[in-house]
């Protein structure tokens, strides 16, 4: 009984071993080839298009209520400190430094990486990619790339457009609703964000937030058992650990840019 | 030399296992340029893991598998993709690409190979598509075509950049009788206007057999029949025999294993 | 062709990104005043600059003319060195001008404001202003004004 406890524990954790060993070596057969700049860069740009731009809708939806509500809890605790004219100063904060790489990253899993992973996994259950194989045509090169590179270039884009929003979600509430004078409420914020430290930082997350979701994405549709049953599970394995993977990331990235890196 | 030069591809003494289940155990068969082979068996002997041996999508664990001189199994990656644009295959479910039209599919391999103008693509993807008798669907989507349709496109992509060998995977399976006779009349005829070396493999009988020239019979991982269709249906090899002529009970027994029938329903009472 | 809306949209979703990063830039961070091609640089010493920070700003009658960049202990005279950067176009500061700490309402942040002399010549880049009053630091007063102490009496004579 205990023996058998112990081989379980051994036995997952080599399948656990070897499963982030086969993503290492896609990962890498995938980022480290000739570039085909000709025939690569429309493909990178349809991928784009897919993943990107159909993400858009939603995280511009999320980020202005996201702004709104940040807006709303923040004046209610401010104003108990009479120190209202800080809202600004908050939302930007908030938004630039955690929300929007955070929140844009977990929505980006949601409907860009399981909707990546879908589509690989069906290319590979109706033999796609293996016919593409046969014809000479490497998949890893033709399908995955341009889809990683595109998550990759995609979520920063749609990170910055998201703390864009949110900041103008929160200024809808703070200013135009709740009455805080404008001219404060800006110059407060500006006085407040460092653009090399606080921008930027948010937005060196997301790449990485982008990198690594992209990569849980693309990998467990690549690595699909090619049924039905197969697909539905990837696609919650690619939500499920792309989202532990980026409010992980956060807290170590997080760590190493406050601890004065 | 001469052998190779008949010979198309040649399977020697290849061993295959996938974890503890033996697909192949010493399997040693060639393949004539310029002909229809076969390889018949039933279902779940590993037929199509011999065209991907072939392919080199799967290395065998023992012997070689040559395509003319060279030895599938020990190309680098590269190499492999070159000489795979030498071969075109046919898969069980056609798999062409949903996000394309059927001609962006027929065109796919040759712009991916070529760099022809865009011009000639149209004329080299339009004679393909003739060929199989759907130049008219050259818009349409694969969801819109009916499986036999999507079957020929397939088989229209897989002779696009006019390969030296095709392979067929099961291409008769879950055709209607039309669209099997079609596609049958259309593997004949390519094979032989354009000199192409077919390997088919199908456990459909009739159909195959009214079309290979040569044919294996695979069964538990041997080899356990060769010839010309007409020998075959006369082979005295029990595996033979029962395939060839789908009895239902034979040396492939009608009963899945299971303990003693009469012992099995009393202990459950 | 279905391309083309794909490039168009693509393109857009590019130009909205570009769009938001420079908000992000001007608007939400103020940017403009980390480019020192427009800004010229002044320090002045303090005895005490109590809770003043790197990029806290600087101001001339409430108007925010500059920040805080550095912060530096003299270690001759165990005096603050803060270094400020002033945009350009406030270059007419007087020599004579006095910088102070104050903290902006009762728990409010330090900043520094500037109350201009009346020279005719201006402060230079690297410039010093001389006349400083060090940060009124909250604790001490009420000290003070519970002992009421002579103390501030000499802190009056010393500067």
């Amino acid at each position: 009984m205990m023996t058998e406890n112990i081989q379980n524990i051994g036995k997952s954790s080599i399948n656990v071993c070897s499963n982030v060993g086969y993503a290492g070596i896609f990962l890498l057969k995938t980022i480290f080839r000739k570039p085909r700049l000709v025939k690569g860069f429309p493909l990178l740009i349809k991928e784009v298009f897919s993943v990107g731009v159909f993400s858009l809708p939603i995280i511009l939806v999320a980020s202005i209520f996201i702004g709104m509500v940040v807006g709303l809890q923040g004046y209610n605790i401010l104003s108990k400190f009479s120190a209202t004219e800080q809202l600004g100063q908050l939302i930007a904060l908030s938004v630039v430094r955690e929300l929007g790489p955070v929140v844009g990253a977990l929505l980006f899993a949601g409907r860009a990486g399981s909707a990546l992973t879908a589509e690989i996994g069906l290319m590979k259950t109706t033999e796609q990619l293996a016919s593409m194989e046969m014809m000479g045509v490497d998949p890893l090169w033709r399908v995955i790339a341009p889809r990683f590179w595109a998550g990759i270039i995609s979520l920063p884009i749609l990170t910055i457009i998201f703390c864009a929003v949110a900041v103008f979600g929160g200024h809808l509430i703070g200013v135009e609703w709740l009455g805080i004078d404008a001219g404060s409420f800006w110059s407060n914020m500006q006085s407040s964000v460092d653009f090399r430290i606080d921008v930027l930082n948010g937005i060196i997350k997301s790449i990485a937030f982008g990198f690594v979701v992209t990569w849980i994405a693309v990998y467990q549709g690549y690595a699909t058992v090619p049924t039905a049953a197969g697909i539905s599970r990837a696609t919650t394995r690619t939500v499920v650990y792309a989202s532990l993977a980026v409010l992980g990331m956060d807290f170590v990235l997080t760590a190493i840019m406050m601890g004065g890196w | 030399m001469s052998q190779a030069s008949e010979q198309l591809i040649r399977a020697e003494n290849v061993t295959f296992n996938r974890g503890q289940q033996v697909i192949f155990d010493d399997v040693t068969l060639s393949i004539p340029r310029g002909k229809i082979t076969a390889i018949m068996g039933p279902s779940g002997t590993g037929k199509t893991t011999m065209l991907n041996l072939i392919g080199g999508r799967l290395k065998p664990q023992k012997g070689h598998v040559y395509y003319g001189d060279v030895c599938v199994g020990q190309l680098s990656r590269k190499q492999l993709y070159t000489l795979r644009e030498k071969m075109g295959m046919l898969f069980q479910n056609s798999a062409l690409f949903t996000n394309l039209s059927v001609f962006d599919n027929v065109a796919f391999p040759i712009r991916e190979h070529t760099k022809l103008p865009e011009s000639l693509i149209r004329d080299l993807v339009l004679m393909k598509l003739e060929a199989v008798g759907l130049r008219g669907a050259r818009q349409l989507n694969p969801s819109q075509l009916s499986g036999g349709m999507a079957r020929r496109v397939a088989l229209a992509r897989a002779m696009a950049l006019d390969p030296e060998l095709i392979m067929y995977d099961e291409p008769f399976t879950g055709q209607d009788p039309i669209s099997m006779g079609v596609l049958v009349k259309l593997i004949k005829r390519l094979n032989d206007a354009l000199g192409m070396t077919s390997i088919i493999v199908s456990h459909d009988v009739p159909e195959t057999v009214s079309i290979a020239d040569y044919i294996y019979v695979i069964a538990q991982g041997k080899v356990v029949g060769e010839g010309a269709p007409e020998s075959l249906a006369n082979d005295d090899n029990p595996h033979v025999k029962q395939f060839m002529h789908g009895l239902a009970d034979g040396v492939v027994p009608f009963h899945y294993p299971a303990p003693d029938y009469e012992h099995d329903i009393l202990s459950e009472a | 062709m279905g391309n083309k809306i794909i490039e168009v949209s693509v393109g857009l979703f590019v130009i909205a990104g570009i769009a938001a990063l420079l908000v992000l830039a001007f608007h939400v961070s103020d940017f403009s005043t980390y480019s020192e091609h427009n800004t010229y640089r002044v320090s002045a010493k303090f005895d005490n600059i109590g809770d003043l920070k790197p990029r806290a700003p600087v101001t001339i009658a409430g108007v925010k003319v500059g920040q805080v960049v550095g912060i530096d202990l003299d270690k001759k005279e165990y005096k603050a060195v803060v270094k400020l950067r002033i945009e350009a176009k406030d270059n007419n500061i007087p020599l004579d001008s006095s910088a102070s700490i104050v903290t902006a309402g009762l728990l409010g942040s330090n900043y520094i404001a500037i109350t201009p002399g009346f020279e005719d010549n201006f402060i230079k880049d690297n410039g010093v202003i001389e006349e400083t009053n060090s940060a009124i630091i909250l604790e001490d007063m009420i000290g003070q004004f519970i002992f009421n102490s002579k103390k501030d009496d000499e802190k009056k004579s010393e500067t």
